[in-house]
């Protein structure tokens, strides 16, 4: 019973991890992307890591589970301001039928 | 307090690294005594970079606003990703993307962080950069290009957990 619920819950974070994947290469320039991918992946993983927890139950397997988890909470979101801020420096446009940009005229 | 505070949590991910379910008694000591000196010793010198005063998060009010925000976060992460998964598998893409500008009244820099991170992590939003109370924000379908309304949308869900959490 515990292997088809741990199964079931690694079964939606794959699935998240793939339209993630198909946003990276549907979407049209690297802000979407960066949006699709960053919230996907990161539920995506974390399912993926619960799902372990869950197979394992609490032993060394699954406190390391729950490290990952934690450090993908924080870090992920991090990376992805980190990438669109060095994107938007280094001169990479927005889409063309992107309606505004607030940042671009403060500077 | 900062330096026991980075000692504690030092300590306890140690910890969680090196257990094991049939506990080796012998390894597990060794491991615990190589813990307790690294965590110290780090502890006591480096503690004092942690950017701000976290002796105020040992407050119960601030935990328990903690606690209740976590339910509202991940409800929100579960909705960006079926915001997402929507924009992806319609056919004619419906997205109208641009990046807007928003205050928040958040006084602590962590808090403004924390919220960085929250929107980062929720439908439709990616923060871009955060110069002093302003977060400039990507938004995949703009609703309004008007900064009030725009906060209004994305930071007041957040904020008003956050404030306890932080201020």
């Amino acid at each position: 019973m515990r292997e088809v619920i741990a199964f079931i819950i690694m079964g939606i974070g794959v699935t998240f991890d793939f339209l993630g994947c198909l946003g990276l290469v549907r979407l049209p320039d690297l802000y979407n992307r960066l949006q699709a991918s960053t919230k996907c992946v990161t539920l995506g993983t974390i399912l993926i890591m619960v799902g372990v927890i869950v197979f394992t139950g609490w032993n060394q397997i699954g406190f390391k589970a729950l490290l990952t988890l934690l450090f993908i909470l924080i870090t992920s979101p991090t990376a992805s301001h980190a990438l669109a801020r060095g994107a938007y420096k280094a001169g990479v446009k927005l889409w063309d039928k992107s309606v505004c940009d607030q940042y671009g005229g403060e500077k | 307090m900062k330096r026991f505070t980075l000692f504690i949590v030092l300590f306890f991910v140690w910890i969680l690294l090196v257990y094991s379910k049939p506990l080796d008694k012998v390894a597990f000591r060794q491991n615990l005594w190589i813990g307790l000196l690294v965590s110290l010793f780090v502890g006591v010198y480096l503690g004092d970079l942690l950017p701000e005063r976290v002796g105020k998060f040992y407050n119960p009010r601030r935990i328990l606003a903690f606690l209740g925000y976590l339910p509202v976060f991940f409800w929100y992460c579960l909705l960006a990703n079926l915001d997402v998964a929507y924009r992806v598998l319609h056919p004619r893409l419906p997205i109208r993307p641009g990046i807007v500008k928003v205050k928040t009244s958040i006084k602590s820099e962590s808090g403004r962080v924390a919220l960085a991170n929250s929107i980062t992590l929720t439908p439709g939003t990616l923060s871009v950069d955060l110069v002093g109370d302003t977060l400039y924000v990507h938004w995949i379908y703009v609703r309004s290009e008007n900064i009030e309304e725009a906060t209004e949308y994305i930071v007041k869900r957040f904020e008003k957990f956050l404030k306890i959490i932080f201020d």
